[in-house]
């Protein structure tokens, strides 16, 4: 990562510093981004992982700069094709929004305003930032509705939201992401809201679109499945924090944050029958009383005295790996006997 | 869409029915009757017996109420009992009167209200915010008859800035050329005579003023919690994802999802009005249909009080017809069938 203030270098699409971003609301100070790190290279993928209230979707909208009172952006900076996204202006920022970076939301279902049909949603934003006239939007709306795989794409876009089926109106809402050519799409949880066997079919239509389209996409999810399926690169968050990030296999096979292998041992194929699930005990702490040290410690089973009272800092470990672990940072004298012995994430291998 | 509004207009005939029987029977209620207004205190109970034959009000009520109704059923809805003017020729004089000022009083009440509801809801919890919402509970609050007071002795009496009493002033205004009784339309766009057109909207302001005050602080609030509604809404979300200036999606997504409400407010509260507005019409002699139907009710003229009520009723469901029209073309998700 490059130095503050310094663009990054050429091949890195978007790159996200030291971002954070805080609600302020009656009972205190919601530090909902708390200092995030990540970059993403043109046309790659990242998976954002993290339980409900991690951060992810606050994440994303900031870089959308969507964030709305009373939350707001405290500090970073958001590098976007050679731009501070953070020092553009509203006008400069609605050029970019929809054009250069869409996104595909969680719900279908609400996603979509009631009240005009989806040609004219799609064709909107064509004719916005193309400039294009009613009639080329409108084939363009057509054209991306054909793309999306949606059949007799031409009496489809005359109809409202409402006369569709939630994998339908995902698909409209990708078709809505694509319509102007974006660089980067930002999917938040684009499947959650699916029945399963549509989620698998929206996931392999948003990897083919991906695909061709050349697009990089952030994909947002707490689910590790479509993580595994769909990404590069994956990145998973806690608490406001990337914990840690590297590429998708690696990462999923051989987790180095306690916290990562805590998801990952909790997920039910992964066990054998008749064993008991892992459970990572106690619960996503309290926002306004977050733990001093690593946000992780009280959750933590190889927790240990310096994890109390300092927040590691993210490590590289090499790889293209980082982590967020005293169990990573520290000198191997200084780390407990049974960790030293062998028993941290992955084996400490 | 056809089909349902013919539904609508059939369900229309149990209503009148219904209202008709109410109608008669709280007129009958009443103490006293045309006769006893007509002939004074101090008149012969033979006179008395003779009026009240001459009207039918002799016979049992069941018999005065279906030979009303044969007259309804045959177009005819009955004569005054004082003037002796029939109660349609009546209504067709009086009611553009109430026309142009209930439009004028709903003018006032949409394009003060909805603006004012939008940015109450874009400002929310601000000084603002609280000040619009006082305000509209005022508006609500506040007696017409004082607020019409109110606005005649300041505006009128204090300041001579507009006229208080009636609908043209004679001097400028020349009636000798007038036809449909629409003051507005008239001296505008028949007669193109500007110096009576000022005149009229010069007489209309006041009154137009105090009607739209109750209205315009129901608009107002409507407005205000359907935005907040529409604002939070994931659309909302999507559209300024896209890049959207916040003007348009304020205009086009925003707005055009709230108008439900909204559309349902303006459309009752324009058919309240159409009804008459008796204390605003007294105050500032207005001579439409609600002191019309004021004075009928002071006289006991039974059979004006019918049929305007009839006659009020029927637009009343007319105009709400109208506004559950429009619904389809607001909403889409409701395409009646």
């Amino acid at each position: 990562m490059s130095e503050p203030g310094v663009p990054p270098p050429e091949d890195v699409l978007l790159e996200v510093r030291g971002l954070r971003t805080e609600f302020r609301v009656l009972d205190g100070i919601v530090p909902a981004v708390d200092g995030v790190d990540f970059s993403l290279r043109r046309g790659e993928t990242l998976g954002l992982v993290g339980e409900s209230g991690s951060g992810k979707s606050v994440t994303s909208l900031s870089i959308m700069r969507l964030i709305e009172r009373p939350g707001a952006i405290v500090g970073g900076e958001i590098w976007f094709e050679g731009r501070d996204l953070l020092k553009l202006s509203e006008g400069d920022m609605e050029d970019i929004r929809g054009n250069e970076i869409t996104m595909i939301f969680q719900e279908p279902m609400t996603s979509l305003n009631p009240v005009f049909t989806v040609g004219e949603q799609i064709a909107e934003s064509v004719r916005l930032h193309r400039h294009a006239s009613k009639k080329d939007a409108w084939d363009r709306a057509i054209e991306m509705l054909k793309l999306v795989g949606i059949p007799s794409p031409e009496r489809r876009v005359k109809q409202y939201p409402h006369e569709m089926s939630g994998g339908m109106r995902q698909r409209v809402v990708i078709a809505m992401a694509l319509a102007c050519d974006p660089k980067l799409i930002i999917a938040d949880e684009p499947t959650t809201a699916l029945d399963v066997t549509i989620q698998a079919q929206i996931l392999e239509l948003m990897k083919r679109i991906q695909a061709e389209s050349g697009a990089a996409m952030l994909l947002i999810t707490h689910d590790l499945a479509v993580v595994a399926e769909t990404v590069q690169r994956i990145a998973v968050m806690y608490a406001g924090k990337i914990v840690e990030s590297g590429a998708v296999e690696e990462t999923l096979l051989h987790p180095q944050h306690p916290y990562t292998e805590g998801l990952l041992t909790s997920i039910p194929s992964r066990v054998a029958r008749g064993q008991r699930l892992n459970v990572i005990k106690g619960t996503v702490p309290n926002p306004f009383r977050l733990p001093k040290g690593c946000k992780f410690e009280p959750r933590c089973p190889y927790s240990f005295e310096p994890c109390k009272d300092n927040d590691p800092p993210l490590e590289s470990i090499g790889n293209d790996r980082k982590v967020r672990c005293w169990l990573h940072g520290l000198p191997e004298h200084a780390l407990p006997v049974t960790v030293a012995a062998g028993t941290t994430p992955g084996g400490a291998s | 869409m056809l089909k349902y509004i013919v539904r609508r207009l059939i369900l229309l005939i149990p209503i009148l029915f219904g209202l008709s029987i109410f109608i008669i029977v709280l007129v009958h209620a009443l103490p006293g009757d045309p006769c006893s207004s007509i002939l004074g205190e101090h008149t012969s109970p033979d006179r008395l017996a003779a009026c009240r034959h001459g009207l039918g009000l002799d016979k049992p009520l069941y018999q005065q109420y279906f030979d009303y109704m044969a007259g309804v059923f045959r177009g005819d809805l009955g004569t005054s009992a004082t003037n002796r003017v029939s109660v349609v020729t009546s209504f067709l004089t009086r009611f553009p009167a109430t026309i142009e000022l209930s439009l004028a009083a709903m003018v006032v009440a949409i394009g003060v209200g909805v603006p004012l509801g939008i940015a109450a809801a874009k400002r929310q919890g601000s000084v603002f915010d609280n000040f619009a919402t006082v305000a509209s509970l005022i508006g609500i609050s506040i007696p017409i008859f004082f607020l019409g007071l109110l606005l005649a002795y300041v505006f009128g009496v204090w300041l001579h800035w507009l006229p208080t009493l009636g609908r043209v002033n004679l001097r400028i205004y020349d009636f000798s050329h007038a036809g449909t009784n629409f003051l507005l339309w008239e001296s505008l766009v028949i007669n193109h005579n500007i110096p009576e057109f000022i005149d009229v909207v010069s007489h209309l302001i006041l009154p137009a003023i105090a009607l739209g005050t109750i209205p315009l602080a129901v608009v107002a609030r409507i407005t205000r919690s359907a935005v907040l509604e529409v604002l939070n809404e994931d659309y909302v979300r999507t559209a300024r994802a896209k890049g959207l200036t916040s003007g348009r999606i304020d205009r086009r997504h925003v707005l055009r999802n709230a108008m439900l409400p909204i559309a349902t407010v303006i459309g009752l509260q324009t058919g309240l009005l159409l009804g008459g507005a008796v204390l605003t019409e007294t105050i500032f002699s207005w001579g439409g249909v609600g002191s019309w139907l004021f004075q009928a009710a002071v006289d006991k003229d039974f059979v004006v009080i019918q049929s305007g009520t009839l006659i009020l009723a029927t637009i009343f469901v007319l105009v709400n017809l109208t506004v559950d029209i429009s619904y389809a073309y607001l909403n889409p998700r409701i395409r009646y069938s």
